[in-house]
């Protein structure tokens, strides 16, 4: 199993360094980036994605194995992303969300069979045809850890993804989290500012 | 093809401009091969000046143009810090905004139709208050002094002022600002002019200056209410250009320099009175006023408004009531009778005005909606956004006077042989109308949440995909309303209508300005009624195709 390793990575935004990293994070010890708001940390998960502002400038590369990830355009990273808010696309139903993530191939009827499993596999079931926007905040976060996890993601970047949950919830949510990207292999970088998250993450604390 | 979109954009919408300018500047100079027109001179000029009762109509359009824009920003303003963030402002708000999509041709009509010496007004006060039988013989539509066109200007422009403010309200923290100057005792006017209104200023300072071009060059209404002997001088200006008389095209070139003068006159002065205002409003401050008993200030400020809405609604229920009248003789105050007679008699000839129209503002406003949204997706993957000069570039159409530009582009299009055709028509329509989408659009799409695009790459989506499927089905609603927005901007057009149509094509809005002169009101009413019921029904589809589309979304509903 290979690991998302950061080398050499700087991002500055005008002539101020936000952060310098150098760390690797794997499916049994993901990475925790921890750090107050305005210090950087969303932005490493931004050039990450591919989408961080023309504002920064970034240095370096990221890794998963032989493959340097950030040469790639964002579309074809397949690095998924868990935001605070589970944003599930307000136009489509449930199962729309989960089709659009799920790559091309197979048949219609076979499509729609993977997203019910998928959905019966967090709780979910028969919920397809639901308007996202009338599921609960627990369920829409699951949905979205389903949506990412069909993408077929080769990691998983996490920013701040239980902040917006209730007490009870965050803690069942973390667990299906990190449990579920252990069980599949995933790397797993996250930023907080709660220590909770890091504490539930194991694994790695950079402090920014 | 989506990174030429901006090029493209700014190519559509300056290019006419310029060469419109350029083509208007070479003969007022002498300068028009195709008329004999081969050597330089400043006769032109002499003989434009010389033109009897021509310092009159200048004077006329850059006081009635000042005079409309100052009082129409007062009632904006005077409103808004009166009555922001009261259940009263929102429900005015839900009101006014329709107006907007009103020509300006059909509510310059309905106002007619209200105050005319036989109008609906007089209609009602007599005979039991003025004793009278028969109209009275008074210029009141086409009053020498230009009040009467003043007034249309400032009901047709107080919805547009009143939607850039709000627009830009916020981006200013008014709430927190005016309840710390509430705090300190100030009243809601004095907390508004000092806290917020100087940023509000700042943001809508080109819209401002669009309505003072637009008042001090306009054409259609002053057609219909302004004074006729002698007109403003784009009236002048554009019968000079209609004219069989080839050589009055090189008096009207230079006349048409001359109203670009006026025009940037009337900016000049206004941004001296910009300049005095400040200075008075920063020393009212500094010595403390309060205003703390502003009450009759904020009454007055909402009675203007009501009026505002009031004018224009009622103009319109007299224009369709007049449509449908079969006996409607002074003094009675509605028909005796009603028919359907009019619009049967009116309905095969409105057909082919009626088609221009549609086929017209459909096709300029899907241009503009498309290049639009290129180059606002452009900016969205490249987070690069054009700025400030950009905002200029989008309004110079509104700022340079139509009659300035407009004519010489049509002299233009004569020369490469593309005049009076469907595609000229379409093009130049497409120069009004792409300001209005842009500047509709823009905001809402610029406020959509980037995360989302960025979950959808991250899931594997192309840009492309990520466009069609993420961002522009989000956008559904922003982008029709902008789209409604210019389609009545593209019905409204009267000008460029009537000089590049050059009477092979016409339109509901030339149409209805060319029988305002005539006496049959009946008629009259059918195709001002025509013309706001299309922008109407533009917004009506903008509204419905959405809550079809998302009906089962609840989320699409309650942020669009």
């Amino acid at each position: 199993m290979s690991a998302l390793s950061l080398h050499g990575v700087s991002i500055r935004l005008g002539e101020r360094l936000l952060l310098e990293v150098d760390a690797s994070a794997t499916a049994d010890e993901p990475l925790t980036v921890m750090g107050p708001s305005g210090s950087g940390k969303s932005s490493l998960l931004a050039w990450l994605g591919g989408f961080l502002d023309s504002a920064f400038t970034a240095n370096g590369e990221a890794r998963l194995g032989d493959l340097i990830v950030t040469d790639l355009p964002a579309s074809q990273r397949r690095l998924g992303l868990l935001f605070q808010d589970p944003l599930l696309f307000p136009h489509m139903s449930v199962a729309q969300n989960l089709l659009f993530a799920l790559p091309p191939g197979a048949t219609a009827k076979e499509r729609r069979a993977k997203v019910e499993e998928a959905l019966a596999r967090v709780e979910l079931e028969g919920l397809g045809d639901r308007d996202p926007a009338t599921l609960s905040g627990g369920q829409q976060a699951r949905v979205a850890l389903t949506r990412v996890l069909l993408s077929g993601p080769r990691a998983l970047l996490l920013d701040e993804p239980f902040s917006k949950l209730d007490t009870g919830l965050r803690e069942a949510t973390r667990k299906l989290v990190f449990q579920t990207a252990r069980d599949e292999g995933l790397p797993t970088i996250l930023v907080t500012h709660d220590e909770e998250d890091a504490r539930a993450a194991g694994g790695k604390v950079l402090h920014l | 093809m989506l990174r030429y979109a901006p090029a493209l954009t700014i190519a559509l919408l300056i290019g006419p401009v310029l060469f419109g300018l350029a083509a208007t500047l070479a003969p007022a100079f002498g300068w028009l091969p195709s008329l004999g027109g081969m050597e330089l001179t400043f006769d032109h000029f002499h003989a434009f000046l010389a033109y009897p009762g021509v310092p009159l109509p200048l004077a006329l359009s850059l006081a009635t143009g000042l005079a409309a824009t100052a009082l129409g920003l007062l009632i904006t303003f005077a409103f808004v810090a009166g009555w922001a963030g009261t259940p009263t402002f929102a429900r005015m708000q839900h009101a006014i905004s329709p107006l907007l999509a009103i020509p300006h041709a059909a509510a310059a009509l309905g106002l007619a139709f209200l105050v005319a010496p036989s109008g609906f007004l007089m209609r009602l006060i007599s005979p039991w208050l003025t004793g009278l039988e028969r109209p009275p013989d008074w210029l009141i539509v086409g009053d020498p002094w230009g009040l009467t066109m003043i007034a249309g200007l400032v009901v047709k422009e107080v919805p547009f002022l009143l939607l850039v403010t709000l627009a830009a309200l916020p981006q200013t923290q008014a709430v927190s600002g005016r309840r710390i100057a509430t705090s300190f005792g100030y009243g809601r006017i004095a907390a508004f002019a000092f806290v917020t209104w100087p940023r509000i200023y700042g943001q809508i300072r080109l819209a401002v200056f669009a309505v003072l071009a637009y008042a001090t060059s306009v054409v259609d209404v002053a057609v219909i209410l302004g004074p006729s002997i002698p007109p403003t001088l784009a009236v002048r200006l554009t019968q000079w250009m209609a004219d069989p008389d080839i050589a009055l095209r090189f008096t009207a070139s230079a006349g048409a320099v001359v109203q670009l003068a006026i025009t940037g006159l009337a900016i000049l002065l206004w941004i001296g009175g910009e300049k005095l205002a400040s200075l008075l409003s920063v020393a009212l401050r500094d010595h403390g006023l309060r205003m703390r008993r502003d009450g009759l200030a904020r009454n007055t400020a909402l009675t203007a408004m009501m009026a505002t809405a009031a004018t224009v609604f009622g103009g319109l229920t007299v224009l369709a009531i007049w449509s449908v009248a079969g006996l409607w003789q002074f003094p009675d105050t509605f028909p005796e009778t009603l028919t359907t007679r009019t619009w049967a008699r009116a309905l095969p000839s409105m057909g082919d005005s009626l088609a221009t129209t549609v086929t017209v503002a459909i096709a300029s406003t899907a241009l503009a909606t498309l290049l639009t949204l290129g180059c606002l997706e452009r900016e969205t993957r490249t987070g690069r956004t054009g700025g400030n000069r950009a905002l200029w570039l989008l309004y110079l159409p509104l700022i340079v006077p139509q009659v300035s530009f407009v004519f010489g582009l049509q002299l233009f299009f004569i020369s490469a042989r593309f005049d009076a055709t469907w595609a000229a028509l379409v093009l130049t329509h497409l120069v009004f109308v792409l300001p209005y989408v842009f500047l509709s659009l823009s905001d809402p799409w610029r406020a959509q949440d980037p995360r989302y695009g960025a979950l959808a790459a991250g899931l594997g989506a192309k840009p492309s995909r990520v466009f069609w499927r993420i961002r522009l089905p989000m956008m559904t609603k922003p982008a029709l309303t902008a789209a409604a927005v210019g389609f009545a901007v593209s019905v409204g057009q009267y000008l460029p209508t009537l000089l590049v149509g050059a009477g092979r094509y016409e339109t509901v809005t030339t149409r209805a300005v060319a029988l305002a002169s005539g006496g049959d009101r009946r008629v009259l009413g059918a195709y001002a009624f025509a013309q706001m019921v299309l922008p109407f029904l533009a917004f009506l589809v903008a509204t419905l195709v959405p809550a079809l589309l998302h009906r089962n979304r609840r989320a699409m509903v309650a942020t669009a």
